[in-house]
């Protein structure tokens, strides 16, 4: 019986150690080493910011399908660079984007309520109540869903209960975006200081009596048509600006007349062009959105005081560095 | 008869001995995947797929190796049932395992980290043994296998969709988290104690 029972179990474990030896040689599936490199680089945080459902996938998809090796917003340019090195890619430098909370209202003083929300303070929860508390249905409802989603403590709340994105902290992976039932949320490149913050469809009286700040998109258009680039769009009654266009010149925000456009630049220099280190090799003038520069091939430019619009894209691009603020 | 008693074993094994909450096996699952319905409902069907294909393969085992009546070598080998059940399941999963990577990318990331996590899973050896202890034919065992697993798998449903509501109450903080899991559990377990009347 002792005998029958080593057979048995000795003859099972053989059998059975055997045949996977031999089906893990037939089922062999071959993982480019690619992909285990490239996972080691990444966090590992599987935050899910490169829409993947975490780093093992999009490691995956960026060997397999081509994808963009630069979708990771907590990695950030390091490990860009590590995985350009891998896959033999030139890293390109990505600008990092930024959370943007579109709304002006949300505070204790500055909402106006439909009705006194006592329930659970969850925003999510709040919108199953006919939408939500606020006379604006496109308003911030502040039960802060955005500040308990970031895993970075980037959301602050001061002590009226408003909401600001520390842009120190905010590492523009979207999970606020997610949290909000509202969609206020929205990630823009971090130099785009100029944004309207602003949701409301609604028409412009009934928008502006409804925000308790009446900062509403009224839905005037004026600002699409002061823009020089033509970035901003009227979208069913709300401005909405394209940041691919936006040269953050900031005239959109002086021209609003309510104020829902909001300039975080305090000042902007007149450029001027020194005559003496201008070599007059023409990139200032083309790259100007409003063509405020004049001048001839291989001459000194000038620009035109009347047309400039202050965006600063002639410093950044002049290989010269003639290009400089008006000391005033 | 026949069909009667298969769907006697259908009802005992998803409703009145229910694996999780009447014969309290595989908890481990049932508290640490019922966070999300999805990754639930993943868990769910690789458990179904998996005490299924136990169910069939200890059968025969048991059948042919272990049993005093049947087996080929005439002796009473039941008392190796536990090691040899446990062997066979944790190989037919790692074998499992390779064939749909291989053969079905799609169910292999479906089912993904799951396949492995329950290899030895003690509901899938209690339903194997259960199996053999209820003298179960070989039918009877595959429609045993599959019911239990649809039983976790309802009961695993359930329970993630509480969790998901429970995120958003306002549990007192001594409670949050785990230990309200655990009342909700408990509460459930009581709830399927009600089954336990029914009578054919």
């Amino acid at each position: 019986m002792i005998t029958s029972a080593l057979i048995v179990l000795g003859g099972l474990g053989i059998i059975f150690g055997i045949g996977l030896a031999i089906a893990s040689r037939i089922f062999h599936v071959d993982v480019d080493p690619k992909i285990e490199k490239i996972e080691e680089c990444l966090p590992g945080a599987n935050c899910g910011a490169c829409g993947y459902a975490g780093c093992s996938q999009y490691a995956e998809s960026i060997v397999k399908d081509n994808e963009e090796i630069d979708l990771c917003a907590p990695g950030g340019d390091e490990v860009i660079a590590k995985i350009a090195k891998i896959m033999g890619k030139k890293a390109g430098k990505k600008e990092p984007q930024i959370a943007l909370i579109k709304c002006q209202s949300g505070g204790n003083d500055n909402t106006k309520f439909k009705y006194k929300n006592k329930g659970i303070k969850s925003c999510q929860a709040a919108m199953e109540l006919d939408g939500g508390h606020n006379v604006c249905e496109y308003g911030c409802l502040g039960f802060n869903d955005c500040v308990d989603a970031c895993h970075f403590y980037a959301i602050e709340v001061d002590e009226n209960n408003m909401r600001y994105v520390d842009p120190e902290k905010c590492t523009g992976c979207g999970n606020c975006v997610e949290a909000c039932p509202k969609d206020l949320i929205e990630l823009i490149p971090i130099s785009k200081k100029v944004n309207i913050l602003c949701m409301s469809h609604d028409k412009g009286g009934v928008a502006k009596k409804s925000c308790g700040n009446e900062t509403a998109c009224i839905g005037c258009s004026i600002c699409a048509k002061k823009c020089p680039v033509d970035a901003i769009s009227m979208e069913d009654k709300l401005a909405v600006i394209d940041y691919s266009k936006c040269v953050v010149c900031g005239i959109c925000a002086e021209a609003c007349p309510t104020g829902a456009i909001v300039d975080k630049i305090e000042k902007r220099p007149q450029p001027i062009i020194k005559e003496d280190d201008c070599i007059g090799c023409t990139i200032c003038a083309k790259k100007c959105p409003v063509e405020a520069i004049e001048g001839e091939v291989k001459k000194p430019h000038k620009i035109d005081e009347e047309k400039c619009i202050k965006c600063g894209i002639c410093l950044d691009v002049c290989p010269k560095d003639a290009i400089v603020p008006k000391e005033e | 008869m026949e069909i009667s008693n298969l769907f006697f074993i259908i009802i005992s094994a998803i409703f009145i001995n229910n694996f999780v909450l009447v014969r309290f096996l595989g908890l481990c699952p049932y508290i640490g995947v019922s966070k999300k319905l999805d990754s639930a409902l993943g868990m769910g069907m690789a458990v179904i797929f998996v005490m299924t294909m136990a169910s069939v393969f200890t059968w025969l085992i048991n059948h042919f190796f272990l049993s005093p009546e049947t087996g080929i070598f005439g002796y009473d080998l039941t008392f190796l049932r536990t090691i040899a059940f446990i062997l066979s399941i944790a190989v037919l999963v790692q074998f499992v395992e390779m064939v749909i990577r291989k053969s079905a990318p799609e169910l292999y990331k479906a089912l993904g980290i799951y396949l492995p996590l329950i290899t030895t899973n003690c509901a899938v050896l209690g339903v194997s043994i259960l199996n053999i202890t209820e003298n179960y034919n070989f039918i009877e065992a595959i429609v045993n296998g599959i019911s239990s697993g649809l039983g976790f798998t309802l009961v695993l449903l359930l329970m993630a969709g509480i969790r998901e509501r429970l995120e958003r109450a306002e549990v007192p903080k001594a409670l949050q988290g785990m230990p309200i899991a655990f009342i909700v559990a408990g509460c459930m377990a009581l709830a399927f104690l009600g089954f336990s009347g029914l009578k054919f």
